[in-house]
């Protein structure tokens, strides 16, 4: 599990950028996960609980926004999300394919009391 | 006062600086770095010793392996006739650019020409660690399944080259090569792939051209 290390990131960034904001408590964060990505919401909450602890940002909400991932059909440029199904276009159900978007995984802002 | 601070910033920034100074480490030494990923068993470990075998009479090889525990790869590396260093993870499911900081930190790169880095075997978390390497080869082998691509996505996404090890096992296991190409087109279209077995030695020399090729 690499999640842990993950959060150790997350909790790097959010601090940092709440001290260059000289906030006094963190209270949410907001990230953005692409499908792709491989993070598990809830492992990352479990030691986010444990990792935040004494800091200005413990019990501060992890908020996860989930991207799907993009695809387009080469043949009938139908674009469409990442379904259970595979990669086969659903209008056209060829396979020949391309993948637009789904590998993001950063943070997109934190609400902080100054 | 309550303020919304916008941050838009890579959770992994900090992994991808230090993959940074990692490749400036091997820039400064002439060194070129490859990053070995794959399932365990798909055969890594075979790969790099076939490899540092037959390449130890031209070049000068060093070999960091990462496993979450003992030195058995690192081992195996040494007695191909590699410089090896072996990374205990301690449970990590992948190396970070930390580790293979560290691990260059103790080594004498001096005189070596190219450095393999054994990822620890695993199909979903290494690929998404950068660690400044100049080329990614994920190994995929012949009775992992031909459906590998589909389901482990981002292995397949990032990486500069594939192998496909085993061969030999082709006419026992049901493999479907045409649906694990047609997979492996969709996720990294024109990916360069060597078809071979490290046991037979069918399909190396290919694979080793490629390798000096770009080291």
């Amino acid at each position: 599990m690499h999640e842990l290390s993950v959060t150790e990131s997350i909790l790097e960034i959010s601090l940092r950028h709440a001290g260059q904001a000289n906030a006094k408590r963190v209270t949410n964060l907001y990230l953005v996960i692409g499908q792709l990505a491989s993070i598990v919401d809830d492992s990352v909450q479990f030691y986010w609980d444990i990792i935040s602890k004494d800091t200005i940002a413990q019990g501060a909400t992890l908020h996860f926004k989930r991207l799907p991932a993009k695809l387009i059909c080469l043949d009938c440029s139908q674009q469409f999300n990442l379904g259970s199904d595979g990669f086969s276009c659903p209008n056209c159900m060829n396979d020949h394919v391309k993948i637009l978007s789904g590998d993001e995984f950063y943070m997109e802002a934190i609400d902080v009391e100054t | 006062m309550t303020k919304n601070i916008l941050v838009v910033e890579k959770i992994l920034s900090a992994n991808d600086r230090i993959a940074a100074q990692n490749r400036a480490i091997f820039d400064e030494a002439g060194i070129k770095a490859f990053n070995f990923m794959a399932s365990p068993g798909a055969g890594k470990t075979s790969l790099i010793e076939q490899t540092v075998k037959r390449l130890i009479p031209r070049m000068n090889l060093a070999v960091i392996d990462g496993d979450i525990a003992t030195n058995l790869d690192a081992d195996r590396a040494q007695a191909a006739g590699a410089l090896a260093v072996q990374i205990n993870t301690g449970g990590e499911c992948h190396l970070d650019a930390v580790m293979l900081n560290s691990a260059l930190k103790q080594m004498n790169l001096k005189g070596i020409d190219l450095v393999i880095v054994e990822n620890v075997g695993n199909l979903v978390c290494p690929a998404s660690f950068q660690l400044g390497t100049h080329k990614s080869v994920l190994i995929a082998s012949i009775p992992e399944g031909d459906d590998k691509p589909y389901k482990y996505p981002g292995m397949y996404r990032g990486v500069d080259a594939l192998v496909i090890n085993k061969i030999d096992l082709l006419p026992y296991v049901p493999f479907d090569m045409a649906f694990f190409s047609k997979g492996v087109e969709i996720l990294n279209p024109g990916l360069v792939s060597f078809s071979l077995s490290c046991k037979t030695g069918e399909g190396l020399d290919r694979w080793l051209d490629w390798l000096v090729s770009n080291s």
